[in-house]
Parts: structure tokens; C-alpha cells; sequence
């Protein structure tokens, strides 16, 4: 890794997106879709420095997942740039990682969870014994050593979501990207998984863009907050989260300055 | 198994004093299908049935999933060659054999062309419709594992495919065998469908009723095999729908 050693390197924001604007054509194939035109994302600029973690919320039909694409370079921006590292995203660079919302259709369910984490090492031409190495501490520092051997669909929902996170982290990326991920576990896994994320953020030294549409987890977790407004997705705001870390889920959410932000954002998404 | 004992035994008591040549007793079928099949001359046609049948399911397995595969990759060419390959598939293959014949003569590879010919769409049809229907979200999750192109297609496209190309493959089978009879039946150069023209035209019943038997045994050994090789191949997709189930 090449963090702080070079002045140059450590200024340059991992995301940077410069008036970002995607439009999906009509014509899907649907019957009288053709020609209408939808404007998902308008005029999106903002950065993200390394060691950041950044939330995005808003309204759903904001445009969230559409912003989160176009910043792993799964989709490309119809104008504008979408920069990673300084370079335009083409196709989904190697220091990236993804963790999509619906981990049972992420998940491979033909492969064990440690041959699910492994992929990605093989993909990476990692040597065996390293990557056996890898396997075992990614899935320790997510807290599932023990479920090396299952499968996915042997574990609940938020040990599958661990699996999904393990497997974006064992290539140990630059950035960590994720759409929703605790969007579809109960509130006390929830819990468990938003301090679980903050973990291993350091652990990992990784910088994350995290979306959601839950105002309280973007608190609890951000730096800072990109709030989308209603479609077209256009950046309402950005919030600087300044609530102390390490952060506590019962101290920092009943933190009078927490209250203050929660009302804040909650004016922004739910404005008109 | 007990239902089949029942109707086994229905059949054996209800069978036992007749005396028509077109109902003949079980206890003699079965004494025919001892000393021709098991013990007689007509193992050597059981044998050939058994080879033209693997050889030509075994071409059409490959086939169809070779090709499958390849349509799923070229979109031009499978958007060029749609029409023919349905009109080639609703065309019944028995129609074809006596152009097979002239073709291919009406030996062992006649009947193997048959079968795989008739088999081959089934197991094509699923393979481009299973590889075409994989989640959206496996696809992303691959681009951004950063799989290459081949490692893509074999472990994680062909992957979620297999349920439905495992699908094809059973249905595959069942048209081999329906082929694997009629092919024989018209080249008469042995194999069960051979033998059993023959008892047809020389009125012989009771090796009629042996030769159903044999092509039923056939039938239900291979779909008890496939059925195991499934249970393998795709044990996490039954394992997973169970837990889903259960949910």
C-alpha cells in the first residue's frame, strides 16, 4: 500500500465524480416505453478522500443504486466523469469492492463460503497458501471462522451478508462500496453488522461509500452525509457527521447532536 | 415400491390361467424374457441397443451443451440461426430415418445420428435458455470479482445454468431411448427394436411382452442413474430450495 508515502498519492481523492449525470434511454422493450427518457442522476460532483466513510441517502427513485454503479464502473455516466484513483472508470478496477443488497443472489450457492471468499484471491493469481491464509483471517475478522466448510444457504441472513463482505474484503481493496447491504436482516443484526462494518473499516484501512435509505445507520456511520433529493437525483446537501469515534450504539445514538443531524437530514429527504 | 409390487401382482394372478395369444400369462412372459434376454441369444441385442443408445445421448449431452453455449456467446449468430434451429426442433427425428439411411447406411452410426439428432435439442434449448435467465446480480457480483472471460462462463454462468441444463439433459434422455427403439425398429440390424419387429411379423407375443419389459427396465435404470448423478452435480441448488422451504 502506498498510503502517506507520497504526497501526491495520499491527496488524490479515491472517488471523485465531476458533474455526473446519467440518463436511461427509453425503449426497454416495454410496451409505450419507447422514447421516454429518465433522468437518474443530475450534475453529481463530489469527492470522497482516502479513510473516508461516506453515506448516501435519499429518497428511494433518487437514484442511489444507479450513483453506486456508476462508481464501481459497473454502468458508465452518460456525461461527466466518474474518476477512481484519478483514473476514469472504464470496467470494475481490481482495488474495488462490492457488497450488493441481496447477498443470497450475490452469493455463489454452488461454492462453500471459504471457496466463495477464495474466488476473487484465484481471480488475483494469489499463491495457495496465501490464499488459504487470507481466507481464514478475513472470515475470522468477520466473525465467521467456523462457517468455513458450510454454504451459504446453510447460514442466516446476516452470517450471509459477513460471507459477502469477507469476499470484497480478502482482495483487500482501495474502496469499499456497498448498496444497501443491511437493508434485508432484521434490526438487531442490523445493529450488530453496522459495528461489525466500522470494525473492520479499520482494520482494513479501507475507504467506504456506503448507501442507504435509513437515516439513523447513515449517522451512526458516516463522516459524512451525500443527501439525494427526490428524482431527478441531484445532491441536495453533504453533511459533515462530526459525532466522536469510536461510535457506540446506544452512546452515540442517544447523543443530543445525533438527534440534531437525524432532524436535519430527515427535512432534506423527506422535502418536496 | 409397494404399488408396484400390487400392480405386479394383479397382473401375475389376473395373467395366470389365460389363454390368449395376445394376453399371454406373466409367468411365461417372464420365462421368455429369462431365457432370451438374461440367459439367450437376445443379449447381444440388449447389448447393441445399450451402445447405440450411450453413444448417441452421449453426442447429443455434448453437443447440445457445446453448442448451447456457443449460441449464448455469438449474439448475432444466435439471433441469425434462431428460426431454423426451432423448425429443426418441432421436425419429429423418426421422419428422418429413412433419409438417415441413405445417408449414413443402416448401421451403428445411422441409429447413433438418429438418436443424437432427436436428443441434441432439448439439451441446446435449455443450456442458451439457462445461460441467457442467470441473475443479474451474479453477473455484476463476477464484473466485480473481476473475473476473466473464461473463468466467467465456467464458474459462474454455466453454474447457475446447470439446474436447467441438467433439465434438458433428463428430457434428452427420454427422446434417446423413444429414438434409440425406433431407429432399430426400421434398420432391422438388431437391437431391441430389431428383435421386436421380428416377434411382431412371426406372431410372437410372448417375446413382444418381454421386449416392453426390457425397454421399460432400460428406461427406468437410467433415470435412476441420472437421477443419482443429479443428486451430485446439483446438490447444492435441492440443498438450498429445501432451506429456502423451510424459511
Amino acid at each position: 500500500m502506498t498510503v502517506g508515502t507520497d504526497e501526491e498519492t495520499a491527496q488524490t481523492p479515491v472517488v471523485s465524480l465531476r458533474h455526473v449525470r446519467k440518463v436511461y434511454a427509453g425503449g426497454t422493450g416495454a410496451p409505450g416505453s419507447a422514447g421516454r427518457r429518465r433522468v437518474a442522476l443530475e450534475d453529481i460532483t463530489f469527492d470522497v478522500a482516502r479513510g473516508e466513510f461516506v453515506c448516501v441517502v435519499g429518497p428511494s427513485g433518487a437514484g442511489k443504486s444507479t450513483l453506486l454503479r456508476c462508481l464501481a464502473g459497473l454502468m458508465p455516466p452518460t456525461s461527466g466523469e466518474a474518476l477512481f484513483e484519478g483514473e476514469p472508470l472504464r470496467s470494475v478496477p481490481a482495488g474495488i469492492g462490492v457488497v450488493f443488497q441481496d447477498y443470497g443472489r450475490s452469493l455463489f450457492p454452488w461454492l462453500t463460503v471459504s471457496r466463495n471468499v477464495d474466488l476473487p484471491l484465484r481471480v488475483r493469481g494469489i499463491p495457495r497458501t496465501a490464499r488459504a491464509d487470507r481466507v481464514t483471517e478475513v472470515l475470522a475478522s468477520v466473525g465467521l471462522a467456523d462457517a468455513a466448510r458450510q454454504y451459504p444457504w446453510q447460514l442466516s441472513g446476516g452470517m450471509q451478508q459477513r460471507v459477502a463482505i469477507a469476499r470484497a474484503l480478502a482482495y483487500r481493496p482501495d474502496l469499499l462500496l456497498m448498496d444497501e447491504p443491511f437493508a434485508s436482516v432484521d434490526a438487531q443484526t442490523r445493529f450488530e453488522l453496522e459495528d461489525l462494518i466500522l470494525r473492520v473499516r479499520d482494520s482494513f484501512e479501507v475507504t467506504v461509500v456506503f448507501v442507504t435509505h435509513d437515516i439513523d445507520e447513515a449517522i451512526y456511520l458516516a463522516d459524512r452525509i451525500v443527501v439525494l433529493s427526490r428524482s431527478p437525483g441531484v445532491v441536495s446537501e453533504i453533511v459533515n457527521i462530526t459525532l466522536p469515534r469510536p461510535r457506540d450504539q446506544i452512546a452515540t445514538k442517544g447523543d443530543e447532536a445525533f438527534a440534531r443531524y437525524r432532524e436535519h437530514l430527515l427535512g432534506l429527504v423527506m422535502a418536496r | 415400491m409397494w404399488l408396484f409390487a400390487a400392480l405386479a401382482a394383479i397382473w401375475w394372478v389376473w395373467s395366470a390361467g389365460s389363454r390368449s395369444v395376445y394376453f399371454p400369462p406373466l409367468k411365461s412372459i417372464l420365462r421368455v424374457l429369462w431365457r432370451q434376454w438374461v440367459t439367450g441369444p437376445a443379449r447381444t441385442e440388449l447389448a447393441s441397443s445399450l451402445e447405440h443408445l450411450l453413444a448417441g445421448y452421449l453426442l447429443a449431452a455434448v453437443i447440445g451443451i457445446g453448442a448451447g453455449a456457443l449460441l449464448w456467446s455469438l449474439r448475432h449468430v444466435r439471433e441469425a440461426t434462431s428460426p431454423y434451429l426451432y423448425f429443426l426442433y418441432v421436425l419429429p427425428a423418426p421422419v428422418l430415418v429413412p433419409a438417415a439411411m441413405t445417408l449414413f447406411g443402416i448401421g451403428f452410426t445411422m441409429k447413433v445420428v438418429i438418436i443424437a439428432f432427436a436428443a441434441v435439442w432439448p439439451a441446446l434449448l435449455n443450456t442458451l435458455d439457462g445461460m441467457r435467465g442467470v441473475d443479474l446480480v451474479k453477473l455484476d457480483t463476477s464484473r466485480v470479482l473481476g473475473l476473466s472471460r473464461t473463468r466467467h462462463v465456467l464458474q459462474v454462468v454455466l453454474p447457475a445454468a446447470m439446474p436447467q441444463i441438467v433439465a434438458g439433459l433428463r428430457n434428452s434422455l427420454q427422446v434417446s431411448i423413444i429414438l434409440m427403439v425406433v431407429s432399430e425398429w426400421v434398420a432391422s440390424t438388431g437391437g431391441i427394436g430389431d428383435y421386436m419387429r421380428n416377434a411382431q411379423e412371426s406372431f410372437d407375443y410372448l417375446g413382444l411382452w418381454s421386449g416392453i419389459i426390457v425397454i421399460a427396465v432400460i428406461g427406468t435404470l437410467a433415470n435412476l442413474l441420472f437421477v443419482v448423478l443429479e443428486n451430485r452435480v446439483l446438490h447444492w441448488h435441492y440443498g438450498a430450495r429445501i432451506v429456502e422451504g423451510a424459511r
